[in-house]
C-alpha cells in the first residue's frame, strides 16, 4: 500500500534520509521511532507530499507530490506541535471537512467522544484552546473523514488518560481497513498501539521488526496500589489517572487503557520507593470501577 | 465551494484576526481620518478644492506607504506561517498546490485592498453626504492604480516569500527590494543625470521600470497633464505614451509585473519543499 524506494533527502549538504526503503501494508501499524534528527519528520514529511526527494513515495501506486488531492484524500495526519492558526475552530474544521469531502459533524462527533464540547469552542480561534484540546480538534479531523492510513506525530502526548483511552478506542475501530504510522522518540509510548517497529537513526532504517499483539486496543485494566505512607507528589499523579483512594492515601485504585500499561508504569516508576504492592489485571471494558 | 475559494476565504479570516491586519486598517482609516480633521477638504492646492485635493493628498501618502506595508506583512506572514508549522499541517490536507497558492493570493489582496478603498469610498459617501462634488473619474482612476499597485507590490512579496526559507531573510530581502525601488526613484536617478553618465532616455527607462516611479508620475498626470513637475523627462514619457497612453501604462505595467512574480513564485513554491 505505502511504498518507500531508495528515498534520500539532502537539506543542502545534510543528507537526512539516506536510501530509505520501506514496505507498508494495508492495516499494518507501524511504530517509527528514533531520536532528534533520526530522519522521521522528513519521512513523514516525504509520505505527504511536503519535500522533494530523491526516490519513490507512493501510496496504492500513486505519489503523494504529483496526484495530491487524490492521495491526501485517504490520509488523516496528526501533527506533534499543532499549528498556531488564528481562525475559529468552526472554520478550521468546515474547511477541513470541504477539502476532505467529508461532513463536518463527523468531525464533531469524534470530538465529542474525546471529551471536546464543540458547540463551545466553535467561535474560539484555534491558538486559544488548551494543548490537549488542539490535540483532540485534529484528531477528530483526522478520524472524522473516510481515510486508508493515518499519519500520527505523538498523537497521544498531550491527552489526559480518560482522552487517551477514547483515542485507543477510536483507533481499534479501524484496524481492519487502515495503516497507521505513529511516530516517536519512545518506543514505551506507542509500542501497544502497534504490530511494527520501525527505528531510524541517521536517516536510515536501523530495526524493523514485528510485535507481539497480545493485547487489544481498547482492553482495560483494574489496578491496585499500595504505598508505603501516603505521599502527595503520587496523590497528585494518580488522581490525574481518575484514581480513587482509600486508606487514608495508603491504597488507590483505578482503571488504565491497554495501550497505556507501560506509560502508567513508567509513571508510577518514580515513585518506586513508596510502592508496597501493585496489582494489576485485565478485565472486560464495559466493566466501570466503583 | 471550489477548494481555491475555501483557501482564499480561509486567509481572509487568518488575516482578519492577525494583528498587522488592524494596524494597516487604522494607518489607512487614520490617513482619512486626519485629512478630514485637518481641512483639506475646505482647502485649495494646486487648484484642487474638496475632495478631488483629499484624493490627491491621499494617493500620495498611500504610495509612500502601501508598498512597503504590502511588502513586509506579506512575506512575514507567508515565511511566518511556513516557519511555525502552519503549511506543514495546512498542506497535508487534500488541497492542490495551485488552489493553495492563488487562493492564499487572492485572499491576501482582499484584506490588503479592502482597507485602502475603504478608506477612499468613505471620504466619497461623506462627500456625497455633505453635498460637496465627487471627482468621479479621478476616483475611478485612482481606485484602479491602488488596485494594481496593491496586487503589484503582493506578487513581489509572494515570489520573495517562495524563495526565502525563513521570516528575518525574507524581511531583510523585501526591505531590500522597496528601498532599491525608493533609491531609484529619486535619488540615484538625479545623480545619473546629473553626472551625465548615461542617456536621459536610459534614465527615463528606468525610471518607467520602477514600479513605485510608474504610480508617482501616473498619479501626478491626474492634477498636471503635462507633468510639467517632471520637467525634461516629461516629453520623452508624453511623446513615448501620450496622456492617455500612459495612464493605461500606468495600470497594465504594474499588473504584468505583479502577475509574472506571482506566477515566478508559484513555479518556485510548486518545485520546493512546501513547510
Amino acid at each position: 500500500m505505502i511504498r518507500f524506494e531508495n528515498v534520500s533527502k539532502l537539506f543542502k549538504r545534510h543528507r537526512v534520509l539516506d536510501g530509505v526503503g520501506l514496505d507498508i501494508a494495508l492495516g499494518e501499524r507501524i511504530a517509527l521511532i528514533g531520536s532528534n534528527g533520526a530522519g522521521k519528520t522528513t519521512l513523514i514529511r516525504c509520505l505527504l507530499g511536503e519535500y522533494t526527494h530523491d526516490g519513490k513515495v507512493t501510496i496504492d501506486g500513486r505519489s503523494p507530490r504529483s496526484e495530491r488531492t487524490a492521495v491526501l484524500g485517504k490520509v488523516g495526519f496528526v501533527p506533534q506541535l499543532p499549528p498556531p492558526l488564528k481562525m475559529p475552530v468552526g472554520q478550521l474544521v468546515n474547511f477541513a471537512a470541504a477539502v476532505c469531502h467529508s461532513d463536518p459533524r463527523r468531525i464533531h462527533d469524534i470530538a465529542a467522544r474525546l471529551g471536546l464540547r464543540m458547540e463551545d469552542i466553535l467561535a474560539r480561534p484555534f491558538n486559544r484552546l488548551s494543548g490537549g484540546m488542539k490535540q483532540k480538534l485534529l484528531i477528530a479531523i483526522a478520524l472524522g473523514r473516510d481515510t486508508q492510513v493515518l499519519v500520527m506525530d505523538e498523537p497521544a502526548a498531550n491527552l489526559d488518560p480518560e482522552a487517551r483511552h477514547i483515542f485507543f478506542g477510536l483507533l481499534a475501530e479501524r484496524l481492519e481497513n487502515t495503516t497507521m504510522i505513529i511516530s516517536s522518540h519512545r518506543l514505551d509510548e506507542v509500542a501497544s498501539l502497534v504490530n511494527r517497529v520501525v527505528e531510524m537513526d541517521l536517516g536510515k532504517i536501523v530495526l524493523d521488526d514485528r510485535v507481539a499483539e497480545e493485547s487489544k486496543l481498547s482492553s482495560m485494566f483494574e489496578v491496585h496500589l499500595t504505598l508505603a505512607r501516603a505521599d502527595a507528589a503520587i496523590a497528585r499523579t494518580l488522581a490525574e489517572w481518575q484514581f480513587a483512594e482509600r486508606h487514608d492515601g495508603v491504597e488507590w485504585h483505578g482503571m488504565v487503557a491497554g495501550p497505556d500499561r507501560l506509560r502508567f508504569l513508567g509513571i508510577v516508576s518514580r515513585y518506586v520507593g513508596l510502592l508496597a504492592r501493585i496489582e494489576m489485571a485485565e478485565v472486560d471494558p464495559g466493566i466501570v470501577l466503583q | 465551494m471550489n477548494t481555491l475559494l475555501l483557501t482564499a476565504k480561509l486567509d481572509i479570516v487568518e488575516s482578519l484576526r492577525a494583528r498587522w491586519f488592524l494596524i494597516y486598517s487604522l494607518v489607512f482609516g487614520g490617513i482619512v481620518a486626519l485629512l478630514f480633521a485637518f481641512g483639506l477638504t475646505e482647502s485649495r492646492v494646486l487648484g484642487f478644492i474638496g475632495l478631488s485635493r483629499l484624493l490627491v493628498t491621499y494617493i500620495q501618502l498611500t504610495m509612500a506607504i502601501l508598498p512597503v506595508f504590502v511588502l513586509i506583512t506579506t512575506v512575514r506572514s507567508v515565511a511566518g506561517d511556513r516557519e511555525a508549522g502552519v503549511f506543514e499541517y495546512l498542506l497535508s490536507l487534500p488541497v492542490s498546490l495551485s488552489a493553495w497558492f492563488w487562493g492564499k493570493i487572492i485572499g491576501r489582496y482582499v484584506t490588503i485592498f479592502l482597507p485602502v478603498f475603504v478608506a477612499m469610498l468613505g471620504a466619497v459617501l461623506w462627500a456625497l453626504v455633505k453635498d460637496v462634488e465627487v471627482p468621479w473619474g479621478m476616483f475611478g482612476y485612482y481606485t484602479a492604480l491602488l488596485a494594481v499597485m496593491g496586487w503589484c507590490f503582493l506578487g513581489i512579496g509572494m515570489f520573495i516569500s517562495t524563495l526565502a526559507r525563513s521570516t528575518d531573510v525574507a524581511q531583510g530581502a523585501a526591505f531590500m527590494v522597496w528601498l532599491t525601488l525608493l533609491l531609484f526613484l529619486d535619488l540615484i536617478l538625479l545623480g545619473i543625470l546629473i553626472q551625465g553618465r548615461v542617456m536621459p532616455e536610459v534614465a527615463v527607462t528606468i525610471a518607467l521600470a520602477n514600479p513605485l516611479q510608474v504610480f508617482r508620475t501616473a498619479a501626478l498626470a491626474m492634477f498636471d497633464p503635462q507633468l510639467i513637475v517632471l520637467g525634461p523627462s516629461a516629453y520623452v514619457i508624453l511623446d513615448l505614451f501620450g496622456a492617455t497612453g500612459y495612464r493605461l501604462y500606468a495600470l497594465a505595467y504594474p499588473l504584468l509585473l505583479g502577475t509574472l512574480c506571482a506566477l515566478g513564485g508559484f513555479l518556485v513554491f510548486r518545485r520546493s519543499d512546501l513547510p
